[in-house]
């Protein structure tokens, strides 16, 4: 209900809204898809149009694991710990064929996916993607963080997946 | 591969003539060799793209290495690159090292070769002489399983820790590229 002074809404989509439009990116480029991120970060593609004002190069105060480039299996204990560093609430975006498939790297060193050692929310794919289709996966994981419940880490689901990854 | 001087572009002739000067250069570095170690040291002297290249054995090699080195004469003091190689087919000599020596101040190079059995492969480290040998030497274990002695830490470089095969070995099958599902057992995605 809406009236003169006052607005009434439920605490989850105030926190819903707030967390959508202040959605930290923690870059963890390999790649020519960090490139692309570079100019997702220019004036021109302006990322901090989301709210994605300041890339975090700590995990502590990063909300969005952005996830760009190969990922050597030398590598993935490494990006999972990353992830386990980050405080909740926590999304990842898997940005270009590299971070989601392998891409092109059919080889034994490379991983293929990084949703073999942690849970992905978006998929954005591309070789490499467009600053465009980023910022199209950034409204996506937006969608996620503006209406799911603030209570996520706990549901009975959040956690099953958690555990199928190892991670406590 | 080594970058060849403007004049090494012509093919090498079958007769050294007198007005191609990299192959006077390396007629005259071969016989440098021979003097320094023994003309039955190297085999399979051959002059790809002008590069002077030589076969020796794993027994010598860090003599001759560092022989060429200290030589006041050469100074092959730059170790340009070292690899691996896998071949298969040549039986009792499956493996193989292959060394680039450059010396800078006489714009010389060198290419050494020595080939072993894969049930043997143990060589002689050169991390004594060469402090860029540690890393590549590091890599051909990693990818071709050559043990060298000698090593202060052989362990892989570029793969993971607990991978228990040697990939650049020419012992795997190729894989059907038309696989939808990239899992596969063998190499443990």
């Amino acid at each position: 209900m809406e009236g003169a002074g006052f607005f009434a809404t439920s605490l989850e989509q105030v926190v819903g809204m707030a967390r959508a439009n202040s959605l930290w990116p923690l870059p963890f480029a390999t790649s020519c898809c960090g490139i692309e991120f570079m100019a997702t970060m220019g004036s021109h593609y302006d990322i901090s149009r989301f709210g994605s004002e300041r890339p975090s190069f700590s995990p502590r105060q990063a909300d969005l694991l952005m996830v760009m480039g190969t990922i050597a299996k030398k590598m993935a204990p490494i990006v999972k710990q990353v992830y386990e560093q980050m405080a909740e609430p926590r999304w990842v975006l898997a940005m270009g064929a590299c971070a989601c498939s392998g891409g092109i790297f059919d080889s034994y060193s490379v991983l293929q996916g990084i949703d073999r050692i942690i849970p992905v929310d978006v998929y954005v794919p591309g070789c490499p993607p467009r600053p465009e289709q980023v910022l199209d996966g950034l409204m996506r994981v937006q969608d996620l963080a503006r209406t799911e419940s603030i209570r996520r880490r706990n549901a009975p689901e959040y956690q099953a997946l958690l555990a199928s990854y190892n991670i406590k | 591969m080594a970058e060849n001087t403007p004049e090494s572009a012509a093919a090498p002739q079958e007769a050294a003539a007198p007005q191609d000067p990299q192959a006077a250069k390396n007629a005259q570095l071969l016989a440098l060799l021979h003097r320094l170690f023994g003309a039955d040291t190297f085999t399979d002297v051959e002059e790809p793209y002008g590069l002077l290249t030589v076969t020796t054995t794993r027994e010598r090699i860090h003599e001759i290495i560092a022989g060429l080195q200290q030589d006041q004469e050469l100074q092959l003091n730059f170790l340009t690159t070292m690899c691996g190689i896998h071949y298969p087919e040549n039986e009792g000599k499956e493996l193989g090292m292959i060394y680039h020596v450059h010396s800078l101040v006489n714009n010389l190079r060198l290419r050494i070769k020595m080939f072993f059995p894969i049930a043997d492969p143990v060589v002689p480290t050169l991390t004594d002489l060469y402090a860029t040998a540690n890393w590549m030497e590091r890599e051909a274990y990693d990818f071709y399983g050559i043990i060298f002695t000698g090593h202060p830490n052989l362990i892989r470089i570029l793969n993971v820790e607990d991978m228990d095969y040697h990939p650049m070995r020419k012992e795997y099958a190729l894989e059907d590229g038309t696989r939808e599902d990239k899992t596969d057992l063998f190499f443990g995605r």
